[in-house]
């Protein structure tokens, strides 16, 4: 397995009245599987990201075990951490736009990454750079290298951002919302991309958004977090067509679907609870619409259904 | 495996949009509190300002010639009669330095109140009309902002003469561009803003606009500037007086005394220093009040 | 771009014919400018002459036009203390302020830059208030006094340093660490504000995500981007360098045009001071011209 988390729950705040943004969640990703890990704003998703290569702000107070590729996080020097950045933990963050220095060339800052973290000779900078940008099927690479980021489009951007956290052919990607800035055209693209990525390095992807439509296009596996806590999780497949989970349910109804030339909408109910109000409850308790009495006083168990896949409800045998 | 411990990454990992979430309880949102050193320092200094006539020991002029060179109490060959010693000819240090204050401070709060009002006045009507008339005060602005500070004023000096109501016309000149730069671009922001627009589809006066809606809201950043140029003030008016084209005799002024002092600062290092550190403490005073101003009450504005 | 910079040019032109006309102001309010550009004890018959030969009894525009054409051709009246064109006055004592200005300026940032650095840069919250109470400090300064009391310690106290006077390097050392404490406080302050901004940016987020070492991150990526701020200081600073040598020019007697000015002040020599502030004010405007241009160099995207 390549990384694990155990128990991981991180929280900000006072002491006396924390705001849990992420509370108890246990993951496992195997060495080439594409996750999704799935909510809301404030779900927690990207505070999870974040975490899992200790890149939360100081104010965060972090505990639980998170193992990747067999060895501690948390016992990691400040080098050690260094090292495996870049080099075996890649990661995208959310903003394609404002991700790149915009005073340097991006042949200058692809050589960067190159030539520090892929320990690649200046002699042999630019064929890679070349290289690099072919790989994630970006047009006239030699020209790109003299440009500098405002002259690139959002999503020539993110090709350069996918190329240089693939660079070093890390074992596992974290992309935060790696479609959500950009077109439905260049969204496909980019997705076809990771999925390359996946089938030609063996690197595990584990993706980080609020839409569902990508998870479906991509991901082996589904992660449904909401409020800090994991809801549901199994292979996309099982999920997608038999989601066990009232949340989960509620938010592939959500889809808008086109019927006719009207548009269906079907939203949720209700708000997403406070993160400094959660307790030994079900979360999703006040929206949900087959909650009992159960659900408010007691946090629920997992349940496993076989083949990884598992739901945190009180009512979870009723549902499918 | 799961007890609790704070990891928190190095220093160098946060994601910035992370830290806005969820800010540490030390930085959420709270105000700074009120500066009280700062706020007696400055209550101090205009209270010496205000009544050092009646609080100092001994007339800024009185002369006499056999105490001169006394050194301040603390030191041999001082005397408590005068507790921070004597000038050259004599006259109490202490004495002048209120009456320094008073000089000073006045110069000062009058240069920074009149320019003030002037720029504020010229940067709020060529905010507000907009046009030509805008285009042709900013340049006049740009002119004004283009010559060093002191250089402008000297060259006031040389027409206008010295002595105290000429140095703070002379102040007044060379600093009020920088009130109509900042309130022009404060106005051009706050113009946008529903309620003026609402104001003027009512169909108000825009005299009424300018002075009851816009002004308040510019008023702020105003308030803040002219704080922290008082410091400003009190440094160019201790040059001039140094320069000795500023204030004259028989008014006292500190930048006056250190010039006076400069002959004999060899061996009476109080004649020079004292004046001096008055001014650093003036200035640091009104400095750090303009900051905690700035910080408490227009985060967001351009200084 | 190059239409940016024929336009800051033009601007800059604009700028330069309203200090002509301030300056001109100046010399008309006093109602009669052959009294200040001529000698105080001279004669009302010399003064008349003076009138009719500059054509002072002129109407207003015509006298502006024609002082446009003097100043153009570097004519800004004799000095009547020492019987030369004030021009060359001026042009003499521009070398001594530029020398000393110049070592100020690069002093300061090679204070004030590291400072900001390390105050942005170091976990420890003392260097941040360190570097944040020095740049206080310093700024509340005024140069004369600064000057002064190093004089006291250095030159009259510890006999290390000359008083005053130019000339051998160890003239220069006490008046540019003068001008050198004003301004390198300010910029400390300034580096300290723009680098911590600048390290909050996504991308050197990203960078250190992705493991850069941090002096690359610090040095390369978040100073170039904090220093594109400062660099448009750097041409305001350099006014105020201006301002503060002038007033330092007369601690030292450093014969510059600092002190060409105040003793033409103190002398009634007007023609010099016209001369001293027409000069300085298109130096002023050279350099931030030329502080534009090095800032489109630095960021490229001004340059499309």
């Amino acid at each position: 397995m390549l990384l694990e988390v155990r128990n991981l729950s991180v929280a900000f705040g006072s002491v006396m009245r924390p705001v849990q943004a992420v509370s108890g969640v246990d993951l496992e990703i195997a060495a080439g599987e594409i996750v999704g890990i799935a909510g809301e704003s404030g779900s927690g998703k990207t505070t999870l990201c974040a975490a899992l290569i200790r890149a939360l702000p100081k104010a965060a107070r972090v505990s639980g075990e998170i193992r990747f590729d067999g060895r501690s996080m948390h016992a990691l020097s400040p080098r050690e951490l260094r090292e495996l950045r870049g080099r075996e933990i890649a990661m995208i963050l959310q903003n394609p736009m404002t991700s790149l220095d915009p005073l340097f060339t991006i042949g200058n800052q692809l050589g960067e990454v190159l030539a520090t973290r892929c320990d690649v000779p200046a002699r042999h900078l630019r064929d890679r750079e070349v290289e690099l940008l072919r790989s994630v099927h970006m047009t006239a690479p030699e020209e790109r290298l003299r440009q500098y980021p405002h002259e690139l489009s959002g999503g020539m951007r993110q090709r350069v951002l996918i190329a240089m956290a693939s660079a070093t052919a890390p074992k596992l990607l974290l992309a935060d919302e790696p479609t959500t800035a950009l077109d439905a055209t260049i969204q496909e693209e980019i997705l076809v991309l990771f999925r390359e990525i996946r089938d030609r390095r063996g690197t595990a992807i584990a993706i980080v958004t609020h839409d569902l439509g990508v998870i479906r296009r991509i991901c082996d596996r589904i992660v449904i977090m909401y409020a800090g806590r994991i809801v549901e999780e199994g292979s996309v497949a099982s999920v997608f067509a038999a989601p066990r989970h009232p949340y989960t349910r509620a938010l592939l109804a959500s889809i808008p679907v086109l019927d006719g030339d009207r548009v269906h909408v079907q939203s949720i109910a209700g708000q997403v609870p406070n993160l400094a109000d959660l307790g030994d409850f079900c979360p999703f308790a006040d929206r949900c619409p087959i909650a009992v009495d159960q659900c408010r006083a007691q946090a629920p168990p997992e349940a496993a259904f076989g083949d990884r896949q598992r739901v945190f409800c009180w009512r979870a045998e009723g549902i499918s | 495996m799961s007890d609790s411990h704070i990891v928190g990454a190095t220093p160098s990992s946060t994601i910035p949009w992370l830290e806005r979430w969820f800010p540490s309880s030390a930085s959420a949102g709270g105000q700074p509190p009120l500066p009280i050193v700062t706020c007696v320092c400055c209550a101090l200094l205009v209270v010496a300002a205000i009544f050092g006539t009646w609080l100092a020991p001994y007339p800024k002029e009185a002369v006499s010639l056999g105490d001169s060179l006394l050194p301040p109490a603390w030191q041999a060959g001082g005397t408590m009669r005068h507790l921070l010693g004597t000038d050259q000819l004599g006259r109490d240090m202490l004495s002048r330095l209120i009456a320094g204050a008073r000089i000073s401070l006045a110069t000062a709060a009058a240069a920074t109140l009149v320019s003030g009002m002037f720029g504020v006045l010229v940067g709020l009507v060529a905010g507000y009309v907009g046009g030509i008339l805008e285009s042709v005060a900013m340049r006049v602005v740009d002119a004004f902002l283009a010559l060093p500070f002191i250089l402008l004023a000297l060259a006031l000096v040389a027409t206008l003469g010295t002595g105290f109501g000429n140095i703070i016309m002379v102040m007044v000149i060379a600093n009020w561009a920088r009130y109509a730069r900042l309130v022009r671009s404060e106005v051009l922001t706050v113009k946008q803003r529903d309620f003026v627009t609402l104001a003027r589809i009512a169909g108000v006066r825009p005299l009424t606009i300018m002075l009851r809606h816009v002004l308040p809201n510019v008023l702020n950043s105003v308030v803040v500037l002219a704080i922290l140029d008082v410091g400003r003030a009190i440094i160019l008016e201790s040059s001039l007086s140094f320069l000795g084209v500023g204030i004259q005799p028989p008014d006292v002024s500190w930048g006056l005394m250190l010039a006076d002092g400069r002959t004999f600062m060899g061996f009476a290092w109080w004649l020079t220093t004292l004046p001096g550190l008055m001014i650093v403490f003036a200035v640091l005073s009104f400095n750090s009040l303009g900051r905690w101003l700035h910080v408490r009450f227009d985060p967001r504005g351009q200084l | 771009m190059a239409f940016y910079f024929l336009r800051r040019i033009g601007e800059t032109f604009v700028t330069l014919l309203l200090i002509t006309l301030l300056v001109f102001c100046l010399t008309r309010l006093t109602g009669d400018p052959a009294a200040l550009l001529l000698p105080p004890e001279s004669s009302e018959a010399s003064r008349q002459y003076f009138r009719v030969h500059h054509g002072l009894d002129r109407a207003l525009p015509i006298q502006y036009v024609t002082y446009l054409r003097n100043v153009a051709a570097g004519d800004f009246g004799t000095s009547f203390r020492l019987g030369e064109p004030a021009i060359e006055i001026v042009w003499r004592a521009l070398g001594p302020t530029l020398a000393l200005a110049g070592l100020g300026m690069l002093l300061s940032i090679f204070i004030g830059v590291p400072l900001g650095i390390a105050a942005a840069a170091s976990p420890r919250p003392w260097v941040k208030r360190l570097v944040g109470g020095y740049s206080s400090l310093g700024q509340a300064l005024p140069p004369f006094w600064t000057g002064l009391t190093l004089v006291m310690i250095f030159a009259l106290w510890l006999p290390l340093l000359p008083t005053s006077g130019y000339g051998a390097p160890r003239y220069y050392v006490l008046p540019a660490l003068t001008l050198a404490i004003s301004t390198s406080s300010a910029i400390a302050g300034l580096t300290a504000a723009n680098m911590t901004e600048a390290l909050r940016s996504d991308f050197i987020a990203l960078e250190r995500v992705l493991g850069l070492s941090e002096t690359r991150v610090l040095l390369k990526h978040a100073l170039r981007n904090a220093s594109l701020p400062i660099v448009t200081y750097l041409g305001l600073q350099f006014g105020l360098i201006l301002g503060g040598a002038i007033v330092t020019e007369r601690v030292f007697a450093w014969p510059g045009i600092g002190q060409r000015i105040v003793e033409a002040i103190l002398t009634r020599d007007y023609p010099v001071v016209q001369a001293v502030v027409l000069v300085t004010a298109l130096l002023f405007m050279l350099i931030n011209l030329l502080v534009d241009l090095l800032y489109m160099v630095l960021d490229a995207r001004l340059r499309t």
